[in-house]
């Protein structure tokens, strides 16, 4: 029902979704056992856990309804160039500061995404997106109530706060980066497009941020990172694909 | 010198390797207060005791009550309540009860209604 340059807009969106999600689903996950206090690290590690669950849907998607590899080898076996994550969710997890406004940058933006594709006109996703957008809300109020906490904590949670921000907030802007044929998608109700989320996540954003009493970062005096949805990378993602598929090429044809 | 440990929280505190009593500074700093988590399961149902956890303010308390408590089967709804706010008997006034056991005639058991009950359903459908 769809023409090829729709479904080839719709095999970009959903395969630059499910990188962006399993590659931060493997990041978070480094905090395992690291975390702060021993009920954020259960809490934050399933967070992780839910990302990589909510990758293996997407890759599923494309597996299933659009022909792509199944979701193991578009997870294992793809070379660093291939992969659309937006450059954000590479960077290595820094302190707990930088990860946790990661995750509220991140996280704000994926609510409004799998909001607005529950009722997509492509009706796998919208069923996904049904069924994980629960999830992804709890995601969110982590992530905020973090923030609101420790933006009205003493002074060094607020610097720190403020300042991972400021160091976030360019590479948050590259999740926004328009991809080719998107515009086929909007019109056909397929996707909200990327300049309406962007639009709607800065108003969440500088909302939270002003309840917890943060300086929003001047976005139009910023240069969005741009780059990943195109396959260009910094030096972080290699090393981190390296080990994410460590255990798998040691026998990929191994049953689990 | 501070305590260098092979746990990153126990680090960042930077606790004086030579302070007399490391322990005190341990709970100085990361002493949060608890709150009591009730699981709901379906509506309608009652809220169940089924923990604590640590937490800085009820907010959060929620929040980590979620991961703790929730992270598997079903669940509908959660309380917190600030440990503090439950008013608790004293231990040693257990002896209030210690007769109860004995109170044969309280227990439903005691009543042997099954036949009534019988009977009477019987009654009914003959009329």
């Amino acid at each position: 029902m769809f023409n090829t340059d729709t479904l080839n807009a719709l095999r970009r969106l959903l395969l630059a979704m499910a990188d962006d999600h399993l590659i931060i689903g493997h990041r978070n996950s480094e905090w395992t056992g690291l975390g702060p206090i021993l009920e954020e690290d259960i809490a934050f590690s399933s967070i992780a856990q839910d990302k990589i669950g909510h990758a293996l849907g997407l890759y599923s998607i494309l597996n299933e309804q659009l022909g792509e590899a199944d979701p193991d080898t578009l997870a294992f076996m793809r070379n660093e160039t291939d992969f659309t994550s937006c450059q954000l969710v590479e960077f290595p997890i820094g302190e707990y500061d930088f990860s946790l406004v990661r995750h509220l940058l991140f996280d704000v933006a994926a609510l409004i995404r799998f909001e607005d594709a529950s009722h997509s006109a492509y009706d796998p996703l919208a069923k996904l997106a049904r069924k994980v957008k629960g999830e992804i809300k709890y995601h969110v109020f982590h992530a905020s109530t973090f923030v609101k906490q420790l933006g009205q904590g003493n002074e060094e949670s607020k610097a720190r706060m403020q300042s991972a921000f400021n160091q976030n907030m360019a590479l948050a802007l590259g999740m926004f980066e328009s991809f080719e044929g998107e515009a086929l998608l909007v019109q056909q109700g397929i996707y909200k497009g990327e300049a309406a989320i962007r639009t709607a996540w800065l108003g969440e954003i500088s909302a939270i941020l002003q309840e917890a009493g943060l300086q929003m970062p001047d976005v139009d005096k910023l240069e969005p990172v741009y780059g990943g949805r195109k396959g260009f990378h910094t030096e972080f993602l290699q090393p981190l694909l390296d080990e994410m598929t460590e255990v798998f090429r040691i026998d990929p044809a191994a049953e689990w | 010198m501070n305590i260098q440990s092979l746990d990153p929280r126990v680090t960042r505190l930077g606790i004086d390797a030579e302070e007399k009593n490391p322990d005190q500074t341990l709970q100085r700093e990361e002493h949060w207060e608890t709150y009591q988590v009730f699981h709901q399961k379906k509506r309608g149902e009652k809220h169940s005791s089924v923990g604590v956890v640590h937490a800085p303010n009820a907010e959060m308390a929620l929040l980590f009550a979620k991961e703790q408590y929730a992270r598997r089967g079903e669940t509908v709804n959660l309380w917190i309540v600030n440990t503090r706010d439950v008013l608790a008997m004293d231990y040693d006034d257990y002896d209030v009860f210690s007769t109860t056991p004995e109170k044969m005639y309280r227990d439903p058991a005691g009543y042997k209604v099954n036949e009534k009950i019988a009977a009477f359903k019987k009654a009914q459908l003959d009329v």
